[in-house]
């Protein structure tokens, strides 16, 4: 099989990160700011496996992206059920709106 | 690219649903046969799935009836207001992060990369990895696991009748 030049994968890791972080910053519906940080953790995860490929005997760039991924799974089951309570509470889910902490 | 453009949250979530593919298909590109794999049932069929479920559940319909007088405006004027500065700032912010990266691969040499690599199962070598030297963070994750679970059930869990009597 004809390799990929690896620094295309660094490339399109920065890529995907930048993507990520302006989601972030400039959606404002909250589970689309958890897409971003879905896709910010996947730029991450393409770096470490970039670069686990010339280790092949210890693979530690992919352990730690294994771990990464299962974090990430984590988190995004603790604030979808942060967000279903928030939408309960103030009947919407735009991060905007949501300005008072208790009422 | 396109969760950025779109502005509907459903093909926001579709959208990701390609991304993540495409993230599958260069693990598999760069040897990492196994966490292709992973990342195909963890994150389209565990993460995805809550993620549309969330969707769901929080879209709010366009209610036909909603339209007095104040609301149309207060979106217009907020669109003015907060839109155009904010919107401006957030791409500033990303763009010149990804010329910074960019120009920072460019210039690097990194000799690694240069290396020949070879193709073969990881299956193996991560199994025996999870088993011996990372049996501690393994065990950790499962933890994690657990109770980030439980805690998200408890979290979304409708609140009982003598709860909701208690805190009234």
């Amino acid at each position: 099989m004809q390799p990929v030049d690896s620094h295309l994968f660094l490339l399109v890791g920065a890529a995907l990160f930048s993507i990520g972080l302006a989601v972030v910053l400039l959606k404002r519906h909250a589970i689309v700011v958890l897409m971003g940080i879905e896709l910010m953790l996947n730029a991450v995860n393409i770096n470490l496996v970039a670069f686990s490929q010339y280790d092949p005997d210890r693979l530690q760039g992919q352990m730690l992206s294994l771990f990464v991924m299962v974090v990430a799974a984590a988190e995004s089951a603790i604030a979808l059920a942060i967000v279903l309570q928030v939408y309960r509470h103030f009947r919407t889910a735009q991060l905007d709106e949501l300005n008072e902490l208790n009422y | 690219m396109a969760v950025l453009i779109t502005r509907n949250v459903l093909y926001a979530a579709f959208f990701l649903l390609l991304t993540l593919f495409g993230v599958a298909g260069l693990f598999v590109l760069a040897s990492a046969d196994f966490l292709a794999i992973a990342q195909i049932m963890i994150y389209v069929g565990g993460v995805l799935v809550l993620v549309i479920f969330g969707v769901m559940l929080t879209n709010k319909p366009e209610l036909p009836n909603d339209t007095n007088s104040q609301q149309p405006n207060r979106i217009i004027s907020k669109n003015r207001s907060g839109a155009g500065s904010g919107w401006v700032v957030a791409v500033l912010v990303a763009g010149a992060l990804f010329i910074a990266l960019y120009t920072l691969l460019a210039r690097a040499n990194f000799t690694l990369l240069t290396q020949p690599v070879g193709w073969q199962s990881t299956v193996t070598v991560i199994g025996k990895q999870l088993m011996t030297e990372y049996v501690v963070p393994f065990e950790i994750a499962g933890i994690l696991l657990l109770a980030a679970l439980v805690g998200a059930t408890y979290l979304a869990a409708p609140q009982t009748k003598s709860s909701q009597n208690a805190t009234r």
